[in-house]
């Protein structure tokens, strides 16, 4: 026979045989993955930073229209897939089936829309202002580095998140996956909206042309 | 426990209505950063607004889309102060250094 106090001890969640933040190992990996991926986005920006401060001829190529009004488009259209993803979730956590996968859909053409929209402004840098990877016209070649770099590696999770969101589409419509799967693919999605968030300020609004 | 007895009990979340509210106040923290870039702040002000401005949407994201409000406060012990820790770790050997790099920039 237990007292009362060790009665209470095994009765917790962290005796064992639970899940004690009461979420499935799935979603716990995800969030896993996430604090490491935020790391790695965080050093290359702080890398940025660094480099900036060092070199006092950083350029500032981009001029409010079009280049801002360019990237405060894709910047909206990345927040409008995060919401469509929201309502996915939702839907998948009221057993709706056919509206999750809608919006599933939306979700990736809000995702293909940015990386377009995001290839567009690219190959516009590359070959009609000649800022490549390793040199500019308008000050340090370090820039091409950090900014196709950086930009770069959030587009490849774009990419990869599309690719993620219509595996999960397809097995969640066939009842292969559960809603669970739907909500740790949603966790993927805002991470990515989420790094965005910081990418958009420190690499385009910092380097506004006046 | 089963995964879906994990997935029924983690379904509190907000409301429709909660998370356009949050929408919106996204998008309109992200036309108050560009309308300051229009304004030609000052470098170093402009950096600590939107620096402050991120981190507050940053917030947002993980509070209500991606549910860590409506989760249990273990998992945001778990996740949370490491993670800022670390990114502590990688300032600790910034700012030293960047101070000096920028002392001996030309002027």
């Amino acid at each position: 026979m237990h007292d009362v106090k060790t009665e209470a001890a095994l009765d917790s969640a962290w005796s064992g045989g639970k899940s004690p933040f009461a979420i499935g190992s799935k979603k716990l990996g995800m969030w896993l993955f996430i604090v490491s991926d935020t790391l790695t986005f965080s050093a290359l920006l702080i890398t940025y930073s660094y480099s900036r401060l060092t070199n006092p001829d950083w350029p500032r190529p981009f001029p409010i229209f079009p280049a801002i009004a360019f990237s405060t488009t894709m910047t909206v259209v990345l927040l409008a897939s995060s919401l469509t993803m929201v309502m996915a979730v939702m839907a998948a956590q009221r057993n709706d089936r056919k509206k999750t996968v809608m919006w599933m859909v939306a979700t990736m053409v809000g995702g293909l829309l940015f990386t377009g929209l995001h290839l567009t402004e690219w190959m516009n840098m590359i070959f009609k202002e000649h800022f490549t990877i390793t040199g500019n016209p308008e000050g340090t070649p370090l820039f091409g580095a950090v900014f196709f770099g950086i930009t770069g590696l959030h587009m490849t999770h774009v990419m990869i998140g599309v690719i993620y969101l219509g595996i999960v589409a397809v097995g969640y419509g066939r009842g292969k996956y559960s809603a669970e799967d739907v909500e740790v693919n949603g966790l993927y999605w805002h991470f990515v909206d989420l790094v965005w968030m910081f990418v958009f300020p420190l690499i385009y609004l910092m380097s506004v042309k006046y | 426990m089963n995964t879906q007895a994990h997935a029924e009990e983690a379904h509190a979340g907000a409301s429709v209505g909660t998370n356009l509210a949050v929408w919106i106040g996204l998008v309109a923290i992200t036309f108050l950063e560009v309308f300051l870039a229009y304004e030609q702040l000052q470098p170093t002000v402009m950096l600590t607004i939107l620096v402050v401005l991120s981190l507050v949407k940053a917030g947002m994201i993980m509070s209500w889309f991606m549910h860590l409000k409506f989760e249990k406060f273990s998992l945001v012990l778990l996740l949370i102060p490491a993670m800022i820790f670390c990114i502590c770790m990688m300032f600790i050997f910034f700012f030293p250094e960047a101070f000096r790099l920028l002392q001996m920039r030309p002027h």
